[in-house]
């Protein structure tokens, strides 16, 4: 009267198989892992509902940070150069040809005109966003990003210019007016605001027409 | 550790007796530390990965003309000016501002949108434009979610202009707030 044998059966689970989905998944998100390029400034954009992403080559953005300072920044170290040796040559600010080369490792402009020289000699770890004064934008009759403008207009003459504004949420708006103004000034009547996305909100004509399937504008 | 119980033995099944064979090494290892450390690895870069790209804005400026006769001309039963305060609130008036500014009125972002849609549905589409006029005191946020509003409720003309003397007043007065308190 034995009870019937169950016949043992090996647990033993391949693993093997796990392990290359798992490694498979892990080389994906290392290889399309982007990291944050250091920025001038921490900024909290504003949302909107635009679902353009923004581009990240032949741009020149300008950032304002929360206190209302303004920095700018250009994505190609040769159109860095170009600009700075443009301001040297037209407002005469004595930059030497390593000072030029030194303004194309900046990161972003954070001085005025005056003091651009000792900007770019500062050692890279000085360069922060915290202690920097930021471009001179108090008002129209003082205001420098006009001429930081002015150069890029003419170094991007005739090329694609990705002319961006990021600013913080909180910035008041007298400064973003200046800024604007500032491309008024050089006739750059075209420029993108930096966003986060949010959600179409329901029942909007915005969101009738998304389901209509017409394609949204810019 | 893939395996319940069962020994670290491998697969075997009896010899018979006599039978001499070399000891047979397993060669399987075990893998679940090696998966373990992969989802591990995997959990890092899926939460340090910025899923929120930032997107884009686009805005086309108007040149600005001196010469009255080029200056874009909106009707004024098309319309509708929307100004921005302080603390996000925001007001507005249809058509041009009354001399008592009896038409001004006061909402909030949330209370915009309804103005704007019934503007559009009581105004031919020529005619409708919008003026935005962001005060002194408004913040970037405030000037970007009214453009928004804009894409939102789809409306085709509008323009943002620099506020006037006698709407400022009117939003101080709404307020209860001194005239212009200039900021830092």
């Amino acid at each position: 009267m034995g009870r019937p044998k169950i016949a043992r059966k090996s647990t033993w689970v391949d693993m093997t198989a796990f392990c290359d989905v798992a490694f498979l998944l892990l080389s994906f998100f290392i290889l399309t892992t982007k990291f944050k390029a250091p920025e001038a400034i921490s900024v909290v954009t504003p949302s909107s509902v635009s679902s353009k992403t923004a581009e990240d080559q032949d741009q020149c953005l300008v950032t304002i940070s929360p206190d209302g300072r303004v920095f700018i920044s250009y994505s190609e170290e040769e159109r860095r150069m170009e600009v700075v040796d443009d301001l040297n040559k037209r407002l005469n600010l004595q930059l030497s040809e390593a000072d030029l080369k030194k303004a194309s490792k900046a990161e972003f402009f954070a001085s005025s005109l005056s003091t651009l020289k000792s900007f770019v000699n500062l050692p890279a770890e000085q360069r922060n966003g915290k202690s920097l004064p930021g471009i001179p934008c108090v008002d129209s009759t003082h205001n420098e990003v006009t001429e930081w403008i002015a150069s890029t207009s003419s170094v991007f003459l005739g090329q694609k210019l990705n002319l961006m504004v990021k600013g913080d949420k909180d910035v008041p708006y007298p400064i973003f007016k200046n800024v604007i103004d500032a491309f008024k000034k050089n006739d750059q009547m075209k420029f993108q605001i930096i966003t986060n996305q949010e959600p179409i909100p329901a029942g909007s004509p915005l969101s009738e027409k998304q389901r209509a399937g017409e394609k949204l504008s810019d | 550790m893939a395996d319940l119980g069962e020994g670290g033995g491998g697969g075997g099944h009896k010899k018979g007796p006599g039978v001499k064979k070399g000891k047979k090494l397993n060669t399987r290892v075990d893998l679940t530390p090696m998966v373990d450390l992969g989802f591990l690895l995997i959990t890092f870069f899926i939460f340090t990965t910025t899923m929120s790209t930032p997107t884009v804005m686009k805005l086309f400026l108007p040149k600005d003309t001196e010469k009255p006769e080029e200056q874009n001309k909106a009707k004024e039963s098309g319309a509708l000016t929307i100004m921005l305060g302080k603390d996000r609130n925001v007001f507005y008036y249809e058509g041009i501002l009354a001399d008592n500014g009896s038409n001004f009125k006061s909402t909030d972002f949330k209370g915009i949108r309804d103005v704007i849609l019934n503007k559009k549905k009581n105004t031919d589409p020529k005619d409708l434009v919008i003026v935005i006029k962001p005060s002194k005191d408004s913040k970037f946020r405030d000037v970007v979610d009214a453009l928004d509003e804009m894409t939102i409720n789809d409306v085709k003309r509008y323009a943002l202009v620099d506020i006037s003397e006698p709407e400022m007043q009117l939003i101080n007065a709404t307020q209860g707030v001194a005239p212009a308190t200039p900021q830092q």
